[in-house]
């Protein structure tokens, strides 16, 4: 078992998605950063589908009841053990029961992952562990929870040196794009503000999306009927609101689409906070 | 008779296909055939199929040796293979929703802007059929058509925080239930007791695609009495079967 004494801002448990149950109307919610969270559950040899603490912005602070190993990667947001010893990002660290983890100041990034030895235990519902409104019982950790995860004794610090990650991950502002279903709608001016405008992260992001405001895109384009999103897909409100959905997006939309993140992109771009550059590469 | 449909790619690994843009019943049959044609293919590379009104995505497996262009050309293969769906029978649920004031917080506003008395609008709202085109937007949210023309009412310039679960509505040209309490735009109508998603069942959603859904008014003694059946898990949904 692992106590919360803190909740932090924004942390949840995900797994990498809910699937099969989109056309119900469920999202496929998951690891906002599935780069980073990969990563932590690679570290600790875990099964690709093992569930992660999300973290965001401020960590939680957490104690553990038993004896494992943890990996945290993604945003640097300065872990502590025993309020004392910094805890190293992107490699394994062996913890004992009784261990106090703690976060403190951002370095770098938004989200960061903690993955434990076989991961966490909490309720699945829908083939996952992801959280989500109305799906499980709860969308984030609260204080006074106990989430489970499985004791592991004997751990041996891992001998390998830390992973080194490329900090473009959170600093780069350049985000791949293919073309949304919608681009060639959009006219040539359009097209070329979309491809070569820095545009500002604006202040309400959440896991279901990120939203880019400008007054040049503002448009006159006709609604789409009612269809298919997907996590990455850019959506263009007439008021020139350009709309990132991210993994916790509705599975249906009738904005146009007019642009679609890659993979690799959306990862990044959910290590983005308010004031951060995004410039699209199509 | 085919229809000309365009195939997209849609970002890494799915491809969006589109009838022409109308909503109607026949694009629906087309489409749901296509859709059992694709999914009997067993085509390991594909992850699952989604509908909407006049589109379908396919999604892939992310996998790097994944063509697109010759998905493509199997989809294609596929359309022209698709079987034509039988006339089969398909359910018609009844629906109970409590139009009181109380619920109906939008009732009264759009009486007096359509100048029809609120009891012509429960009427005309409780008579058709409604099909279940497909679900999105939340979970257990149903896309339905064949809402009275009469009764079409823009959604509200800024939409409500917060929306009551069972909410029965109307936006724009469609008609709906709110599943879940949500922020929403829609003028809402009345309230349902029923439950159109509950995760402990396999299939969350009683309402399949291709289903209709029929409105009929109680009161509120009955909501109240509906709604603790369904909160115990013991009331049964009425259904009857509609040949198409």
């Amino acid at each position: 078992m692992v106590s919360v004494l803190k909740a932090g801002f924004y942390t949840s448990v995900q797994d990498i998605g809910r699937f099969g149950y989109q056309d119900q109307g469920v999202p496929v919610s998951g690891v906002m950063d599935s780069y980073s969270a990969k990563l932590a559950n690679a570290l600790l040899n875990n099964k690709m589908t093992a569930a992660v603490l999300e973290l965001t912005m401020t960590g939680p602070t957490l104690q553990f009841h038993c004896d494992t190993a943890v990996a945290i990667t993604g945003a640097h947001l300065s872990p502590v053990i025993n309020e004392k010893t910094p805890l190293q990002l992107n490699t394994v660290v062996t913890i004992k029961k009784g261990d106090l983890l703690s976060f403190g100041v951002i370095k770098y990034g938004f989200r960061a992952y903690l993955a434990v030895k076989e991961g966490f235990k909490t309720p699945q519902v829908l083939g996952s562990r992801s959280m989500y409104n109305g799906i499980t019982s709860t969308i984030r950790i609260n204080k006074g929870d106990l989430l489970p995860i499985n004791e592991n004794h004997g751990l041996k610090p891992h001998l390998t040196t830390v992973v080194k990650i490329n900090h473009n991950h959170f600093n780069s502002s350049r985000l791949a794009v293919l073309k949304g279903p919608e681009y060639d709608l959009l006219s040539q001016t359009m097209k070329e503000l979309l491809k070569n405008k820095t545009f500002v992260v604006g202040k309400e992001n959440n896991r279901m999306a990120y939203q880019l405001h400008d007054e040049q895109l503002r448009n006159n384009l006709d609604p789409i009927i009612t269809s298919v999103v997907l996590p990455g897909t850019v959506q263009l409100t007439p008021a020139g609101q350009l709309i990132i959905l991210m993994r916790d997006c509705q599975t249906t939309g009738g904005y146009p689409r007019v642009l679609q993140l890659k993979e690799m992109a959306i990862s990044q771009m959910a290590q983005k906070y308010n004031g951060n550059r995004v410039l699209f590469q199509l | 008779m085919p229809y000309t449909l365009s195939y997209k790619r849609y970002g890494e690994y799915a491809i969006l296909i589109e009838w022409p843009k109308r909503i109607n019943e026949a694009i629906f049959l087309d489409l749901s055939a296509f859709k059992i044609a694709i999914e009997l293919q067993l085509n390991k590379n594909i992850k699952t199929v989604l509908t909407a009104y006049n589109s379908i995505v396919v999604i892939y497996k992310p996998t790097e040796n994944l063509k697109l262009n010759d998905e493509v050309a199997l989809l294609k293969l596929y359309y022209s293979k698709k079987q034509i769906l039988k006339s089969k029978p398909r359910r018609t649920w009844r629906i109970p929703v409590c139009y009181d004031l109380s619920y109906g917080i939008d009732l009264k506003g759009l009486s007096e802007i359509k100048k029809m008395s609120a009891n012509d609008i429960i009427k005309r709202h409780c008579t058709p059929n409604y099909l279940v085109y497909f679900k999105g937007f939340l979970p257990g949210f149903v896309y339905l058509g064949g809402l009275d023309p009469l009764l079409f009412h823009p959604r509200k310039e800024k939409p409500r925080l917060r929306i009551a679960q069972g909410a029965v509505a109307i936006g724009g040209e469609q008609t709906g239930i709110y599943p879940n309490e949500s922020p929403g735009g829609w003028n809402i109508i009345g309230n349902s007791p029923i439950r159109f998603f509950d995760v402990k069942k396999e299939k969350p959603c009683f309402a399949r695609n291709g289903d209709y859904l029929k409105f009929y008014e109680i009161n509120r003694k009955q909501h109240r009495d509906i709604k603790t059946l369904v909160n115990a898990g013991v009331y049964e949904l009425e259904y009857e079967f509609a040949q198409i």
